[in-house]
Parts: C-alpha cells; sequence; structure tokens
C-alpha cells in the first residue's frame, strides 16, 4: 500500500488547531510549552469565540505566545499580565480575556498583580505554567524551585534558610474569595494533557458564564534548564514536582476542595 | 453648551474627561492629585457615559491597566504625582515602544525621594527626556490654568491617536489644588465598538472580529533591523510633532527687550512678574512654552534677534534652562531662577533675579 493511499480525509484522526500558527516554536524540544500552547488554543477553537478572544503573553520563555496563538494578543510588561487582562476585561466585558504567564513573571516579579486581579474576581483565565526554574534567562532559581533543587543561582541547591521557600501560588490565590475556580495539571503524559484540556475548558466556560477569576496552574518541565533529557525531566517531574506540586481541582465554583 | 463651574484642576480634568468620553481611568491614590479618582469615583461616570474607573493596587498596576485598555483602542487616562509616575516609568515605556496611545497626568510634587506634598516643577526632566528606558519620547502639554487642565484632555487624546503615542499632561500641585472658573464643554458620546473598528481597527486587540488576521501588541523586536525600524518610526512621530503639533504662547514679547521663559504654573507668576517690571520701565516678555515635548526651539532662537538676555524660570534648580540654552545656542545670555522643595517664589523675586542675573550682567 502506497502512503498516499493512507493519507485521505476519512483516515485524519488528528489535526492541529487552526489556532495554532505555522511558525516554529521556540521552545525547546520536550518543553511543556508547547502542549498549553496547543490545549489553550484547541479549547478556543472548540468553543468557537476566536473573535472573542484576547490573549496576554508574559515575559520569560513563553514570551513569544502570540507568535504561535492565532488569536489577538498582548505582550505585557514582566509579572504585569493580570493588570492588562484587568483593563481589557473591564473595558469589553463580553471577551474571553486570557494571560498565559510562567512561574518568575507570575510568583515572583507579578506576584502583586496575580494576587489583587485574583481578590477582585476579575472574569479572566489565568494560566500558569510552573516548571520551577527561569528557562528563558538561563535556568536561574525562581520562586517555585524546590527545596534543594539546582538552578544557575542556586548551584547548591535550593537552600531554604537563605533563599525562603517555594511559593505556593496557586494554594495562596484559591484562599482569595475573589477566586472562582483554581485547579493543578499537568501535561507530560497523554493522561494529564486530557485532564489539563478538560480543566481549561472549563476555565473559560466559567468568562463564558462572568463567573468571575479561574485559575490553571500547569506543572511543567525544563529539561534544558534542569540539565536533563527530555525523558529524564518527565520522570524528574513526576517523582519530585507532583509530590510537592499535587495535581488536581483546589477551588471548584468557588468553594476550596476539601482533602 | 459650555457649563461654567468653580473647580480645582484636579477635579476639572476628571470631569472633562467623563465629558470628552474617556473609556476608562486607572490610577492609585496620592497628594497631590488624588482628587481625580476620588472626584470620578463619586461622579460614578459609569452611569453618565459607561466609563470604567477603577482603583489599581499601585501605579505599575495602573500603568499596565492603561496599557492593556489602550491596546483594545479604548482612550485611557490615568494620572499620579511624582513618585507615582517614577514607578509608572517602565509601563510608559512599553506604551511608547508598543506605540499605544494613552494620557498620562502628573501633579508634580517636590523630590526626589519622597519629597514633598507642595508644588515642585521637578520633573522636567523625567517628562521630557523619555523618563524610562529606550529611545522615546511623550508628546507633553503643560496646563497654566484650570482651564488647560480641562481643555488639554481632548487636546491629549487627539495628539495619542494622531501619534500612537502616550501623551503627558504636565502640571502640578499648584493648578491641580487651585480654585478657578472653567468652562466645560459638552458631553461627547464615548466610541461605538464600530467607531473603535473604524478608527483602531488595523491594530488593535479587540478579538479577531470577522476572521480576520490576529492583531498583535508588543514592543519586543528580537532582530536588530526591525528593532532599529522601531525606533526610526518613533523618531519620525517626533519629527513630525515639532512641524505640525508645536504649542506656545507669546504674552508682551512684541517689543521686549527681555524674555521670561516659563511654563505651568512658573508661567502665571512670571505673567504678574511682566507688569511689574513693566510699571518700572522695563520691557520684559513671557515666551510661555505650552508644548514641553516637542520644545519651540526656533521660535526661541527667533527671539534672540530681539532681547538681550532670557531668564528661565522654574520651580526646580534648572532644567528647562538647558533646553533654553540648547535652543538659542549662546547668542543671548540665558540663566534660571527659582525655589525648590515645595516653596513657590513670588513675582517681586522673579524681578530681582530677573535684575540681578540678566539686567545688571
Amino acid at each position: 500500500m502506497d502512503i498516499k493511499d493512507i493519507i485521505k480525509p476519512e483516515n485524519l484522526v488528528y489535526t492541529k488547531t487552526k489556532l495554532m500558527t505555522d511558525n516554529a516554536l521556540s521552545y525547546c524540544p520536550g518543553c511543556g510549552h508547547g502542549t498549553a500552547h496547543r490545549l489553550t488554543m484547541e479549547v478556543i477553537e472548540e468553543m468557537g469565540v476566536e473573535a472573542d478572544t484576547i490573549g496576554v503573553a508574559p515575559v520569560g520563555c513563553s514570551v513569544l505566545a502570540y507568535d504561535f496563538m492565532n488569536v489577538d494578543m498582548q505582550q505585557a510588561a514582566h509579572g504585569r499580565a493580570p493588570a492588562l487582562a484587568t483593563a481589557i476585561s473591564r473595558t469589553w466585558p463580553d471577551k474571553y480575556v486570557f494571560t498565559y504567564q510562567g512561574d518568575g513573571d507570575l510568583a515572583a516579579i507579578g506576584t502583586a498583580e496575580t494576587i489583587h486581579a485574583c481578590n477582585r474576581g476579575e472574569n479572566i483565565v489565568i494560566i500558569f505554567v510552573n516548571n520551577g526554574i527561569y528557562g528563558m534567562t538561563g535556568g536561574q532559581m525562581a520562586p517555585t524551585t524546590l527545596p534543594g533543587m539546582p538552578s544557575s543561582t542556586s548551584p547548591y541547591g535550593r537552600d531554604t534558610a537563605k533563599m525562603g521557600f517555594p511559593l505556593k501560588m496557586t494554594e495562596l490565590i484559591a484562599n482569595l474569595p475573589g477566586v472562582y475556580s483554581v485547579t493543578r495539571q499537568a501535561v507530560h503524559t497523554p493522561k494529564h494533557v486530557r485532564k489539563a484540556k478538560k480543566a481549561i475548558r472549563q476555565a473559560f466556560e466559567n468568562t463564558r458564564l462572568k463567573r468571575g477569576l479561574s485559575f490553571v496552574e500547569i506543572v511543567s518541565n525544563c529539561n534544558s534548564g534542569w540539565k536533563m533529557t527530555p525523558n529524564q525531566a518527565n520522570e524528574w517531574l513526576e517523582e519530585n514536582m507532583l509530590s510537592f506540586y499535587e495535581l488536581g481541582d483546589i477551588k471548584v465554583e468557588g468553594q476550596l476542595v476539601k482533602k | 453648551m459650555a457649563e461654567l463651574k468653580l473647580m480645582k484642576g484636579n477635579e476639572a480634568i476628571a470631569e472633562a474627561a467623563i465629558r470628552a468620553g474617556v473609556d476608562a481611568y486607572f490610577g492609585y491614590p496620592i497628594t497631590p492629585q488624588s482628587e481625580v479618582i476620588e472626584y470620578l469615583m463619586s461622579e460614578q461616570p459609569e452611569f453618565r457615559t459607561g466609563m470604567v474607573v477603577l482603583q489599581a493596587e499601585s501605579e505599575v498596576a495602573a500603568i499596565n491597566m492603561v496599557y492593556g485598555a489602550a491596546g483594545t483602542g479604548k482612550k485611557v487616562l490615568t494620572s499620579s504625582s511624582s513618585p507615582g509616575i517614577s514607578l509608572k516609568q517602565e509601563g510608559i515605556s512599553y506604551l511608547a515602544g508598543a506605540e499605544l496611545p494613552a494620557v498620562i497626568l502628573n501633579v508634580v510634587r517636590g523630590g526626589p525621594g519622597l519629597g514633598t506634598i507642595q508644588p515642585s516643577q521637578a520633573d522636567y526632566f523625567q517628562s521630557v527626556k523619555g523618563g524610562g528606558h529606550g529611545d522615546y519620547h511623550m508628546y507633553v502639554l503643560a496646563p497654566a490654568s484650570v482651564q488647560e487642565m480641562a481643555d488639554f484632555v481632548e487636546d491629549a487624546f487627539e495628539m495619542a491617536y494622531k501619534y500612537l503615542t502616550p501623551v503627558l499632561i504636565l502640571s502640578d500641585g499648584i493648578i491641580g489644588q487651585m480654585m478657578e472658573k472653567v468652562y466645560l464643554k459638552d458631553q461627547q458620546p464615548r466610541w461605538t465598538d464600530e467607531e473603535i473598528q473604524k478608527i483602531s481597527g488595523k491594530w488593535a486587540t479587540t478579538g479577531r472580529i470577522g476572521g480576520r488576521e490576529r492583531n498583535i501588541i508588543t514592543s519586543l523586536d528580537l532582530q536588530s533591523e526591525k528593532m532599529e525600524a522601531r525606533v526610526h518610526r518613533l523618531q519620525a512621530k517626533y519629527k513630525k510633532m515639532a512641524e505640525e503639533d508645536l504649542r506656545f504662547e507669546k504674552i508682551q514679547c512684541d517689543d521686549a527687550e527681555y524674555l521670561i521663559v516659563a511654563y505651568g504654573s512658573s508661567a502665571r507668576i512670571a505673567q504678574k512678574t511682566v507688569d511689574l517690571a513693566r510699571e518700572k520701565g522695563i520691557k520684559v516678555g513671557l515666551f510661555r512654552p505650552i508644548t514641553l515635548f516637542p520644545f519651540p526651539k526656533n521660535q526661541l532662537m527667533e527671539m534672540t534677534k530681539q532681547v538681550k538676555g532670557i531668564l528661565s524660570v522654574e520651580l526646580n534648580m534648572g532644567q528647562m534652562v538647558e533646553d533654553i540654552r540648547l535652543s538659542v545656542e549662546h547668542k543671548v545670555p540665558v540663566e534660571h531662577f527659582g525655589r525648590t522643595g515645595g516653596i513657590i517664589h513670588t513675582p517681586e523675586e522673579v524681578l530681582a533675579a530677573l535684575e540681578q542675573k540678566i539686567i545688571k550682567r
């Protein structure tokens, strides 16, 4: 059988969402950002709301998210994405507004903007990709770097006595009364990808219903920053990240999930 | 029909913003300009025009809210005073880099640091030379009355949209706090979504309406050639501003032998100095730059054909005087006089300085 006999519309089981551009991703092979981008765009396409969607890109590895996500996008100053999203949503209350931020952007320099946008209960979606390290600048310590975890600015491992503890931003904001839904997901296996997509869909559905702020953390990898192969990084994530950053819903419909 | 009211400068600009059809205000309280947000919050413009008013968690958040809403083609205003404007500088640099229209009011107080809550003009350099990082300027309007506080809102937005640039209204604690009569214009409607599409649809991120190509707001160009082209595009705007939208006022300059150059509240004080000098038989004129960027350098050079010396009167230790010296290229002596720390010079002090530093030299 010739390959041309196989490539037919009726045999098509998967196609790239038209809301991802054809630009080559700037992410390292094995990085979770590409998957997180795709899931976000698939959800927007499936909901049919691309004409009403405005995204905000951060500073960090995903600074160029607007090169890949085929929706209207603004690029924010470092950490300020929730402030931009606040204003866009306030002046266009019927639009779907989301930020896509990394851990340095959201949990270090942008802590104030994150907490206050959440506390006001802005009708936006925040997608928080947490890989425990600064990827773009070359593997420096992040607010979410695990205790003992090495980075280029904690070369002997994160010493919590000197460098503080990893910040569980997601649990922190879940306690704010203005926040409607909070969940922590991952994208390192197909099973996790499917769950993460469901969570992102729920978040944008909350926007549709004007329920308020939906926060989706995605625990991800950084094989370059972690100095590992992609497979090793995913295994390390499973063994180390997920025991500290536990997956699952933390707040549903305005109520904290009891564990 | 215009309405006549007695108002503080800070209140006048807030009321004028509502009437000009401004879509949103984002700010953070700081003396001496908190009346702007207080007035807006008590006026509740969401019921008058649908204007959004939000108290941000910081000046940093406020200016980035301005960026977000401006990036969707909405008319956005923010206000602050000196220390808060310093905090906004990063965001202003991004607005300039991303070529977004927005209006920023600075009701200047004394500095550096926490300084004083009293009036000052010590933010001149920060205002006209850029302020934040990178090769950029803002179009800078300097009101000298409560009436101009009100009138410059509309002018500022016109310039912001003509040049796609942040525009600064550089006021100070005197103009912001003093009460004068002000003629307020009739209510203008806010732009409809259709009008926004027509005016800013080519670049504004309003969603891909009608399946159009995506719009992107960014100040980032990783390719050097593209970044240089972006900076050249900004510089071309500044050249055009100087050619088409330079503003200044000449008071009793026709027969002047000596010239005072002053803007904002200092110009109001110096206007009295001109009267005092003329009572003594000294022919003094007042040149008031209304735009501080672009700066009226050719017009000042022109004045050197007629005057023997220039005194720059500023509520600071000598900032605009540098631009005047650059403008007149040493054709005539140029000196500075000014009080600082929140002290306001009197017309008599200014006249004494003129006599001592310029006339008797």
